[in-house]
């Protein structure tokens, strides 16, 4: 039996992994399409689908985020469109090297390596700060301060950035906070972060917003805003790039996005009741399980077989359900415990 | 003819754009509905 062209079996994966991959976004604000794109290369799905849907999936939280806010918070409206233009730019040069690679026949194999290295390496990280919150927890005596020494407040603009910015390379643009950045540096590192979005189909928050705040230097209030607000456009842009070639499946986007919407409402109101720091650890365990599961799905097609592929789609989609259902666990068990916390008043 | 002045692969990305729009939008305000029908249900049924 098959609806909107597709096994029900597979539209319930669709809506279930959307459910689940909202849940993700909601609670750790990160998390959208770069579990989308694998997923369907995983699935089969040819690596400009693959990318092409996971940039519309992207589009469409980013336009729902906005709707929520009404606005994007603090944002540098001058740099956030330049800031569309190289990313649009690269965006644009990233599909054409896809649709090269695809041409030459190696671009499942490119983006699926790719996807190994990103997926491990952002589950490297995230272990590794697990590791060092607990190291803290041990360690502490209970004074924050320490924690604080080495920080820079929201306010303040990164050491690194200052220093980027001392490198005055004319046309320099006037940043709202009143620093100066060298529009090579926009273009340099705003093109830099729209190739890899294009060329592997994420929609790249989680690098455009430390690049805005690391490299061209704005506060982290105004990089937040301004990476959401030239991020939205990005994403309708990189829908469009892919949609020319009608390499965007309508029906799994629109699967993932009914999923999603549900699931991301879900995931945000966790956050009240859920600590992040409890399942960081899981979040990076699913990231390196799910770089797992492509590196054997590479595997297998090297080796010419579908025995691994089976198992490939359950390590990465099982351990993203495993980790949205311990984060709802755990926020219905605080929501249990809660009124039995609250002492009544005699 | 809008056709006409368009490539059609232009025009065919500008329809996935607006697309991936109206099913954020739709799902925004279904979501919205839903939520404000079943808030009195939840707290009647939580009164309960």
């Amino acid at each position: 039996m098959e609806l909107l062209g597709l096994s029900i079996g597979l539209v319930a994966l669709f809506v279930s992994f959307g459910f689940t991959v909202g849940v993700l976004f909601g609670f750790f604000g990160m998390g959208g399409s770069f579990l989308i794109t694998p997923t369907l290369l995983v699935l089969g799905y040819p690596a400009s689908v693959a990318i092409g849907s996971g940039l519309a999936f992207y589009f469409g939280p980013s336009v729902i985020a906005v709707l929520k806010h009404y606005d994007v918070g603090e944002v540098d409206y001058r740099l956030g469109a330049i800031l569309f233009v190289v990313l649009s730019l690269g965006i644009e040069i990233g599909s054409r090297l896809i649709f090269g690679l695809e041409s030459l026949g190696v671009a499942d194999l490119v983006t699926g390596v790719a996807y190994v290295l990103l997926l491990g390496g952002i589950g490297a990280l995230f272990l590794q700060r697990a590791r060092s919150l607990s190291d803290d927890d041990e360690g502490s005596n209970g004074d924050d301060a320490a924690d604080d020494a080495g920080g820079v407040s929201d306010e303040e603009i990164p050491p690194i950035a200052r220093r980027i910015q001392s490198y005055r390379v004319p046309p320099m643009i006037a940043l709202s906070s009143g620093g100066r950045a060298s529009l090579w540096t926009i273009g340099g590192a705003g093109g830099t972060v729209g190739v890899i979005s294009g060329l592997i189909g994420v929609g790249g928050g989680f690098i455009r917003m430390p690049t805005i705040y690391y490299i061209i230097g704005t506060p982290l209030t105004a990089a937040v805003g301004t990476s959401l607000f030239a991020g939205l456009f990005a994403g309708a842009y990189g829908t469009f790039a892919y949609g020319t070639a009608g390499s965007v499946d309508l029906t799994v986007v629109g699967l993932l996005l009914f999923g999603s919407a549900l699931g991301a409402r879900l995931g945000s109101a966790a956050t009240t009741s859920v600590d992040e720091n409890d399942v960081i650890v899981y979040f990076g365990l699913m990231m390196v399980i799910a770089s797992v599961g492509i590196a054997l799905r590479e595997l297998a097609t090297w080796l010419g077989t579908d025995a691994l592929d089976l198992l490939s789609v359950f390590l990465l989609v099982g351990s993203s359900f495993v980790l949205g259902l311990l984060i709802l666990y755990k926020a219905a068990e605080a929501a249990r415990a809660s009124p039995r916390a609250e002492p009544v008043p005699e | 003819m809008i056709e006409s002045a368009m490539e059609p692969g232009i025009l065919q990305g500008l329809v996935f754009v607006g697309a991936i729009l109206a099913i954020a939008v739709l799902l925004y305000v279904g979501y919205a509905v839903l939520e404000r029908v079943a808030e009195p249900i939840i707290s009647f049924l939580t009164d309960a």
